[in-house]
């Protein structure tokens, strides 16, 4: 750990003030992310320092000053503004990892919109969904992505801005808009719109058992946590490179992938590529990358290479690794202690936290497999899943859950009151997941408490993945549920009955998957298909998707008799 | 390129490569590290060449490194197949 007091010390005498006074925030303050990753630095005489050294798949390299992130944004808020963009309204950013996606949010929450970034690999069904809740207004994105726009855009009549970032005039078609960043005249300043601690800042949506995904609605004032947690926890000092595997297409992308490092005025490094371990490696050694937060997914993909790869790299240059996602098994832990000389700390939050709340923090010894302790600032626990008391015992699981008023918490789920207010009960936010508490205060990771599957550290619901399997015209009804899997911990299978007059077979199998994918996203896709001639169900008719996941985990069912139809 | 990469080449384009889009794929024109497949689409790719070639690829050989360019994959592809009929 770097100049930081103990985890003892740090949770008796610090809280959320230390990073208001960091900041130079106070009550009442105007507060804008964009302008505190940016103009704010710049003002602190940062404005020639790196802020981002970008690179694509093929070695091409653009770099970043400060100065850059200031005029690039106010350059992108400008003609946002001159578009008709208004306060408040949701801008989507749907791209992959080019500059542009990280100018462009900083520049929306410039004009007081709020940066609703989706992740780019999504499908037009799951574009469309996520646009038509948000009503979103404006979208910016690539060529290669377009066709999704296009083809769901006449359902989305409130959509009223369709932004390509690299593409020329000539190919546009009806009501649709250029924006070439490099070739937008240099703005040194842009009237910031005057957002408070409270105003919306960043929609994300996140999935959940029942219904369509929810918008998880954040505000300016989580930058405190935001902040407070990449210094405290990702170790972050003002001489790292500070790499981020996530994509900004997930709420780890903006808060550790922009807002994190910018906030701390750190130069952090961006790989806009797909998985190779040996172009990771050679990208770590060639930027000196010096803290590295992945996954565990990716962790374990990269075990599955082996260690002779690594020795023929210099990767003396990181000095601390993080991981988030799902939970970092122990043996990973151990893998990087053997291969790095230094383990991978495991951190635990989600979309709705908006910032790491469970982790093992620097200098604290690791207990190889645990999620780690409370961030200093944050109250949690886990309670008896019938009265919802905290569990006093050590080692007795029970569900996840935190004290309210942390500043990153999200405000509320878009235009879903009711689904916000049941993630409340006896005073506590619940997460979702379950765990146990040891008499070290260490918490152990069980497993979700909902349908929710979470592969590859994303979650993915199942209502949405059956929701398509039943457009598809063979399938008659369709469970998804998750699937132990060694490298993505789960993933998605799905339970298919068919119609009259289709009979299973590996073509039909395949079909499925590949609409899936394209539909939705290759996360949603099943990577496995069972043909059945019935789903459990209730009485009632509904399908009782826990005695498919139970047997596929090999777990007890428990007694259905009061609920299963004869 | 032969008739194995011909197969692999025609499903790329016709099921991972973007709408519209008009990138040139060849033999060594990497999949998995450009982003064209990922690794959960890999999944479906492994499928097809199952089924298609008559094999069972274990998935500890079904790396990322293994599915980056159709070289690559036609290469695993062979592998399996002449352990099939002993070679």
């Amino acid at each position: 750990m770097t100049d930081l007091l103990s985890y003892a010390e740090l949770t008796t005498d610090s809280d959320w003030s230390v990073a208001e006074h960091e900041l130079d925030i106070r009550e009442g303050d105007l507060i804008n992310i964009g302008s505190m990753c940016s103009d704010r630095l710049c003002d602190l005489g940062l404005g020639n320092k790196l802020a981002l050294i970008w690179e694509d798949y093929q070695g091409n390299e653009k770099r970043y000053t400060y100065g850059d992130l200031r005029r690039l944004s106010n350059s992108i808020a400008s003609f946002l503004v001159k578009l008709g963009v208004k306060p408040a309204e949701r801008v989507c950013l749907f791209m992959d990892r080019v500059p542009e996606l990280y100018m462009g949010f900083l520049g929306i929450l410039k004009t007081g919109a709020m940066a609703q970034p989706l992740f780019s690999a999504f499908g037009d069904e799951s574009l469309f969904v996520r646009l038509q809740d948000a009503g979103t207004t404006a979208i910016m994105t690539q060529k290669k992505h377009l066709h999704k726009v296009r083809a769901i855009r006449q359902q989305l009549p409130l959509l009223r801005h369709v932004i390509a970032v690299d593409i020329s005039e000539a190919d546009l078609q009806d009501a649709e808009v250029s924006l070439r960043m490099d070739r937008l005249p240099p703005a040194e300043d842009f009237p910031v719109y005057p957002t408070t601690a409270e105003s919306p800042s960043v929609l994300h949506y996140t999935s959940g058992t029942t219904g369509q995904p929810k918008g998880a609605q954040h505000v300016h004032y989580s930058i405190v946590s935001q902040y407070l947690t990449s210094k405290w926890v990702l170790d972050l000092q003002p001489d790292d490179i500070y790499w981020c595997n996530a994509d900004p297409g997930w709420v780890t992308g903006t808060s550790y992938g922009i807002i994190g490092p910018w906030c701390n005025g750190v130069t952090q490094v961006v790989l806009d590529s797909g998985f190779n371990a040996q172009r990771w490696y050679e990208f770590i050694q060639k930027h000196r990358v010096s803290v590295w937060y992945s996954a565990p997914t990716a962790i374990r993909i990269l075990m599955k290479e082996g260690s002779e790869i690594i020795r023929r790299h210099d990767l003396s240059s990181l000095r601390h690794l993080a991981s988030v996602g799902e939970p970092l098994n122990s043996e990973a832990v151990i893998w990087s202690e053997e291969v790095f000389g230094k383990p991978f700390h495991d951190t635990f939050w989600q979309t709705e936290t908006g910032c790491i709340v469970i982790s093992n923090m620097p200098g604290m010894p690791i207990k190889p497999g645990s999620m780690g302790k409370p961030f200093p600032g944050i109250t949690a626990t886990v309670l008896n899943t019938k009265t919802y008391e905290p569990i006093q015992q050590p080692g007795i699981a029970g569900l996840i859950a935190l004290r309210p008023g942390w500043p990153s918490q999200i405000r509320g789920y878009w235009k879903n009151e009711v689904g916000f207010k049941a993630k409340f009960k006896n005073g506590w936010y619940l997460c979702g997941d379950r765990a146990s508490i040891d008499a070290d205060g260490y918490f152990w990771f069980v497993g979700r408490d909902d349908d929710v599957i979470n592969t590859g550290g994303h979650l993915v619901g199942p209502f949405e993945i059956e929701s398509a399997l039943l457009e598809h015209p063979a399938v008659a009804e369709s469970a998804a549920v998750a699937k132990p899997d060694p490298v993505n911990m789960e993933v998605v299978k799905a339970f298919v009955t068919l119609k009259r007059g289709f009979k299973p077979s590996d073509d039909l199998e395949l079909e499925i998957m590949n609409r899936i994918r394209k539909r939705l996203s290759p996360l949603a896709m099943p990577q496995e298909i069972e043909f059945v001639d019935c789903l459990p169900k209730t009485r009632s008719g509904k399908i009782v998707r826990r005695i498919l996941r139970c047997k596929e985990f090999n777990e007890p069912v428990g007694d259905i008799s009061t609920i299963m139809e004869e | 390129m032969d008739e194995l990469s011909q197969l692999i080449h025609d499903y790329v384009i016709k099921e991972y490569l973007e709408e519209g889009s008009d990138q040139e794929i060849g033999e060594s024109t990497p999949l998995i590290t450009s982003g064209i497949v990922d690794s959960f689409s890999m999944v479906s790719l492994k499928r097809f060449l199952e089924k298609k070639c008559s094999i069972r690829i274990p998935d500890e050989d079904a790396t990322p490194a293994a599915f980056d360019t159709i070289q690559n994959i036609a290469r695993l592809v062979r592998r399996f197949q002449a352990q099939q009929v002993g070679v």
